[in-house]
């Protein structure tokens, strides 16, 4: 008798290594239950601006619909070179030096591709977002993970990073504002950072996606540090800033010799990014300034609303100064994250992210995301205080 | 405007009835602080007034509104302000503007019926010695009110939890 076609023998041994999502599973969970109050969306709860939404419209109505440049459209390199050159004093030539992509998603997972071989150490930084140890070992290469904590305000520091670094070590990944600790970085810290990463000749891959959502002080762009534009593979899209998920718009920005190999991955894995969602980035960069910065005050506001609730619960809450999650610790209840989850979540109907789905580190905490209504936080909170006391 | 004062002003703005108590927890601010805050603001009338907005139509008392467009003769010695104060006193009268273009003044009238509306127009307003000429147009839906969409579609549904 001949053995049934097994496809699974199939899967490349590569995929073997990927460790299961920790929120896919969770988010199984979640879905079986109705009427849940969800902590746990890692985008924004409002709609694209309607001036954005409309500009889309509105190109599509004039047949604005064929491919772009691989590089994207000028127009929108143009504008993110002015910005990063007014905002951030960084200067990058439109034509050779940004890329725009499906998405940060998309320039992550090409940036990694662009400078990894197989044996490569990748150090990332931890806890932090789930995308980052996958696309290091898709590229064969070797996710380091470089623990932060509560007690340094989940910043990287400069011996904590001496210490995982090794003569394969070629690159580092973070990400400030960070998801999920909502930890922000100063520029002194990150100058710190910088003469390390000269010292061990290290490319650097700072995800700064949640730039805009800042709540104390400005965001320092690592590629503005000194000697950092061309050791640094900048990345940031549109996600999050002006609620875009959806869209699928995020850029790189690099060294012109950096930029146009990741441009050999895109132009035939992606050929360009979606020529509406180009269109309305345009209009964000243009003309977003003010709807943006609305919603940032609004986060900020749930951010106090959540942050003053959980400690009063007594989940004690690092302060988070950026992005859109608090990160308690659950310690004090004995429980691990994931129990901590899983109870809560059958028991109170309430959605979070075990901390743990974002690296070791995350372990004994809750990634609690305030992109939600100010109603929904105070019945989530309401419902964590009594699960909370119902385990004393 | 610094930022504390801006998020007190977006928080009542939306929510008329925002208690100090909550105003502090959004903001990191004390209940007093915020107590003493917009108390400043209502006495120098940056607050005019906490007001409601409600949708007559569904509890059943359906008023009926219209917008008046004037065109008016100035008096020489008072500008607009006269003839502006002449009107707003009307109870009837629920806003009144001076623009520019093709007409002077704007007021929303309201009314029980088409009629009262009418008549009102007609003997108060028409008949002031200031009024050169009445346009009133009658509103058939009202869509979106001092900024608020009062027939908005369903929210668009998240994934309960993404990364
Ligand atoms: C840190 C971080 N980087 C990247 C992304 C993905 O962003 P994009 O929607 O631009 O692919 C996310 C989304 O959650 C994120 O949190």
């Amino acid at each position: 008798m001949r053995t049934p076609f097994d496809p699974s023998v199939f899967v490349a041994d590569r995929l073997q290594n990927v460790p299961p999502s920790g929120i896919r599973r969770f988010f199984d969970l979640v879905s079986e239950i109705d009427d849940v109050i969800s902590l746990g969306v890692g985008e924004p709860d409002f709609i694209t601006p309607w001036h954005i939404r409309e500009t889309c419209i509105h190109s599509i109505e004039h047949g604005e619909t064929a491919y772009t440049s691989n590089y994207g459209l000028l127009e929108l390199r143009e504008e993110i070179s002015w910005m990063y050159d007014r905002k951030h004093k960084v200067e990058y030539d439109p034509a050779s030096e940004v890329l725009v992509t499906t998405g940060v998603s998309e320039a992550l997972d090409i940036a990694i591709r662009a400078i990894v071989n197989p044996g490569d150490e990748v150090i990332v930084s931890q806890p932090s977002y789930v995308a980052y140890v996958p696309s290091v070992i898709f590229s064969g290469g070797i996710p380091v993970p470089l623990s932060t904590t509560v007690e340094n305000k989940f910043k990287i520091t400069p011996d904590e990073l001496e210490d995982v670094i090794t003569d394969k070590t070629k690159a580092i990944v973070f990400n400030y504002p960070n998801n999920p600790t909502g930890a922000t970085m100063d520029r002194s810290d990150l100058e710190a950072i910088a003469d390390i990463v000269v010292e061990h000749d290290l490319m650097v891959i700072s995800d700064e996606v949640y730039e805009c959502l800042t709540y104390n002080g400005d965001h320092t762009c690592f590629a503005s540090l000194d000697g950092m534009r061309e050791r640094t593979i900048l990345l940031n899209g549109f996600s999050k800033a002006y609620a875009m998920t959806g869209f699928r718009l995020g850029y790189a920005l690099g060294a012109p010799e950096i930029i146009s190999s990741m441009m050999l991955i895109h132009q035939y894995t992606m050929l360009c990014a979606p020529v509406t969602a180009q269109i309305g980035a345009i209009e964000a960069l243009r003309n977003g300034e003010a709807e943006m910065q609305k919603m940032v005050r609004e986060y900020d506001r749930r951010r106090h609303l959540i942050v003053g609730g959980l400690n009063k619960i007594g989940l004690e809450c690092f302060e988070p100064k950026g992005a859109f999650y608090a990160f308690p610790s659950i310690e004090s209840t004995g429980l691990t994250s994931d129990e901590f989850s899983q109870r809560l979540l059958n028991e109170q109907k309430v959605a979070a992210v075990p901390g743990d789905a974002f690296g070791k580190s995350g372990e004994g905490f809750l990634r609690c995301a305030y992109a939600a209504s100010q109603d929904d936080i105070r019945t989530a909170l309401d419902r964590i205080g009594e699960f909370v006391d119902g385990l004393k | 405007m610094d930022k504390q004062l801006s998020h007190i002003l977006e928080i009542l703005e939306g929510d008329a009835r925002a208690a100090p108590k909550d105003i502090a927890s959004l903001t990191g601010m004390s209940v007093e602080d915020v107590s003493k805050k917009i108390e400043q603001l209502e006495k120098s009338g940056i607050i005019r007034k906490y007001k409601t907005i409600i949708d007559w139509d569904l509890v059943g008392e359906s008023y009926v509104y219209a917008v008046i467009e004037l065109k008016v003769i100035l008096e020489r010695k008072y500008g607009y302000e006269k003839i502006a104060e002449r009107l707003y006193k009307f109870p009837e009268v629920r806003s009144v503007r001076l623009l520019s273009g093709g007409y002077d003044i704007a007021l929303t009238v309201r009314g029980k019926s088409m009629k009262e509306v009418a008549f009102f127009v007609a003997e108060k307003i028409a008949t002031l010695e200031q009024v050169q000429s009445t346009t009133t147009h009658f509103v058939l839906k009202t869509y979106k009110e001092d900024g608020v969409i009062l027939h908005e579609p369903e929210h668009i549904k998240r994934l309960p939890v993404s990364p």
